[in-house]
């Protein structure tokens, strides 16, 4: 009978529905990759060769590493289901740090360097102490750090900038993660190489060890991962003091990319690595998303805003296109959330 | 999502409150207030120093604000807002948005308040009461000129040029230098108010560096992308030309093949004339800037005097020097040495 038929085909049609719900669930990382590669083949048919030229690409890597590395910090929080807006000023206070301690103190320029990354720690720690042990909310309590290390970063350089032959004459490995290995046409500086590295350090942590399903838990359900045994503020002050230590790092990857050590720029790092985070597939609102994801969002930005400048595109379609993806990220988060419940 | 929102705006609420200035002029006393743009930027912070000093001399109040990056018009809003609460006798203002800021100043002037705009002119110029400024189209034009004699006029035909201009938006001070350069290198800069409306060849695009030393790079690095070929490049500012030179430096272009010119004549930048690192730059003078202001708005407090701008423009010009240690015909230049002295930050 016909009539039988039918519902049988609907049953076949929602099991295959539910295996593609199933695995875009489970796997946050595919629907950024589709929109890498859909726009790396956009942008080579309009560009052409220059686009996918191996200097090119390498140079995308440069120009990510900072922001990628920044938001590999975020992405620790975001997991939690928090929110750091201070990563930023971080980065900048540790550069200072370095910069300061190696020139102005004397210090050798490796202690300086250990020193600056744990100003980045000791601001984590903070930002961590204030949302676990306080319990404020995680928006609130980086809101406020972020006000105060801009305001520690200004009494501490003076507002001025350290120069790049400075450094390069007292403390050169401050500059070292600049440093590129050639490999034909591409350059790939040392920073990049450090960023991957630590990306697949974080990979093998979050996914691999119990410490890594204890963050997930946590920012799936706090409540059932406590009544679990996890100690859910033990994980959440790691998170925090992790993440201070990353954006610490990541101040030296700074000196390496601009040479010089200024008080200045900095003021977007927060709301960028947000970016790279959330259309990188993880979710805002905890539990779900990937390391992985975090760097294929961050290339989406790179590449986006390099494409589209060799387009000859005006710079506010570079913020048109980012601020849309960004939308569409959220919007199929929340689909998927709702589908799969 | 909407607690973030009200959280959001608890967070401004408290930017706010704590933007309030913390004494208020007895009556009687005079009060300048300074508003940067930020409190990051050395010339900002000279400014200030220039300022307190100044204020200090002549037994004045002085209280400084600042926004929290460039572009911040609303924390800028407050501050004025905040000086017409505390009875101030004039603002020294370097507005981050040139015309959003101007119904503001007007509430200000209404109040009786002398307003002066330092270095940045508001939109239109006579919204402030007075404007002291470096004049930011001869200071492009001087670097332009620089680059084209230096370059000699058949290699200035064929010349590749990049601009590392600030913003989108088009700030005065950002347009007024990038339109001076091409002006004195020889190019058809059509409307003088506005940037890119030119279609000389040799221009091979602009970049928005934001003054920074990341944008600098970033930006350099994207022009490169477009033409190799690069041999001028123009930036808005030192910090910016520093970032310029990592991006020349990486793509193996630092051997003394590319001309870097700049604004500003802080120490940094100027030590960077001395390596070869930037090849010009138009020096302004800040501390001066700013204690004019202070001067200005004592005595306008004590007897209503107006200052007046310089002959022939429609502000007070503050000076401006070319620093280079390769100088050219018909171009009067300091040399880096000279310059160290007077430069600031």
């Amino acid at each position: 009978m016909a009539s039988n038929d039918l519902p049988q085909f609907a049953t076949q049609d929602a099991r295959l529905s539910r295996r593609v719900i199933n695995l875009l669930h489970g796997n946050p990382t595919i629907i950024p990759l589709l929109v890498l590669v859909l726009g790396l083949a956009v942008f080579s048919s309009v560009v052409g060769q220059r686009f996918f030229h191996p200097f090119n690409l390498s140079l995308v890597l440069q120009q990510v590493t900072i922001i990628g590395t920044v938001a590999l910090a975020q992405t620790l929080i975001i997991l939690t289901a928090g929110i750091d807006l201070s990563v930023g000023a971080i980065v900048v206070l540790s550069s200072v740090a370095m910069g300061r301690l190696a020139m102005d103190h004397d210090l050798p320029p490796g202690l300086a360097l250990a020193l600056g990354i744990a100003v980045g720690s000791g601001c984590g720690a903070l930002n961590g102490f204030f949302v676990t042990m306080i319990r404020l909310p995680p928006f609130i309590v980086t809101l406020g750090t972020w006000s105060v290390f801009n305001a520690l970063i200004q009494f501490w350089s003076g507002g001025e900038t350290i120069r790049q032959q400075e450094i390069e004459a007292s403390a050169p490995v401050l500059q070292w993660t600049g440093e590129a290995l050639r490999m034909g046409a591409a350059r790939l500086t040392i920073g990049s190489l450090l960023m991957l590295l630590l990306a697949g350090l974080l990979w093998y942590v979050l996914n691999r060890t119990a410490y890594g399903r204890h963050v997930y838990a946590v920012g799936n359900d706090p409540n059932a991962a406590r009544l679990s045994g996890i100690g859910t503020r033990r994980v959440l002050f790691t998170v925090y003091l992790a993440a201070g230590t990353i954006c610490g790092f990541a101040g030296w990857l700074l000196i390496g990319r601009i040479g010089a050590i200024s008080p200045l720029g900095g003021a977007m790092t927060n709301l960028d690595s947000i970016t790279a985070v959330v259309i990188g597939g993880t979710s805002l609102f905890g539990g779900r998303g990937s390391i992985i994801g975090t760097l294929i969002g961050a290339l989406i930005v790179g590449f986006f805003r390099n494409g589209l400048a060799l387009a000859g595109l005006d710079v506010l379609w570079q913020e048109f296109t980012i601020g849309f993806l960004i939308i569409i990220a959220v919007s199929f988060d929340q689909w998927l959330r709702r589908i799969s419940t | 999502m909407k607690t973030l929102f009200r959280l959001g705006t608890a967070g401004s609420a408290m930017a706010l409150m704590l933007a309030a200035p913390a004494a208020f002029a007895q009556d009687g006393d005079i009060l300048v207030g300074l508003i940067t743009k930020t409190d990051t930027n050395p010339f900002f912070a000279k400014m200030r120093e220039g300022a307190a000093a100044k204020a200090e001399e002549l037994g004045v109040k002085f209280q400084a604000f600042a926004g929290k990056y460039d572009g911040d018009n609303d924390t800028q809003i407050t501050a004025i807002e905040n000086l017409i609460a505390a009875g101030a006798d004039g603002i020294l203002l370097l507005a981050s948005d040139t015309k959003a800021i101007v119904p503001t100043v007007q509430k200000a002037r209404d109040a009786g308040i002398l307003v002066i705009a330092l270095d940045t002119p508001l939109e239109p110029i006579d919204a402030a009461d007075a404007t002291f400024a470096t004049d930011n189209f001869l200071a492009g034009e001087m670097i332009g000129g620089w680059a084209r004699e230096t370059l000699g006029e058949e290699a200035a035909q064929a010349a590749k040029i990049a601009f590392l201009d600030a913003h989108e938006s088009q700030p005065t001070v950002d347009v007024k230098r990038d339109q001076g350069f091409m002006q004195g290198f020889g190019i058809d800069i059509k409307n003088p108010d506005r940037r890119d409306d030119e279609d000389d060849p040799r221009i091979v695009g602009h970049e928005m560096a934001g003054g920074s030393e990341v944008g600098g790079r970033d930006g350099m690095e994207t022009l490169l992308q477009k033409d190799f070929d690069v041999n001028v490049v123009y930036t808005i500012n030192e910090p910016t030309a520093a970032g310029a030179w990592e991006a020349l430096k990486g793509a193996g272009k630092d051997d003394g093949s590319v001309l870097i010119t700049s604004v500003d004549g802080g120490c940094p930048g100027v030590r960077n004339v001395q390596d070869g690192v930037i090849g010009a730059t138009s020096m302004q003078f800040p501390l001066l800037m700013a204690s004019l202001g202070v001067e200005a708005v004592v005595a306008f407090a004590k007897d209503g005097t107006l200052p007046a701008p310089s002959e022939g423009l429609d502000f007070y010009n503050t000076g401006v020097k070319l620093v280079t240690d390769k100088p050219v015909e018909g171009l009067e230049s300091i040399t880096s040495e000279e310059a160290l002295e007077l430069c600031w930050g």
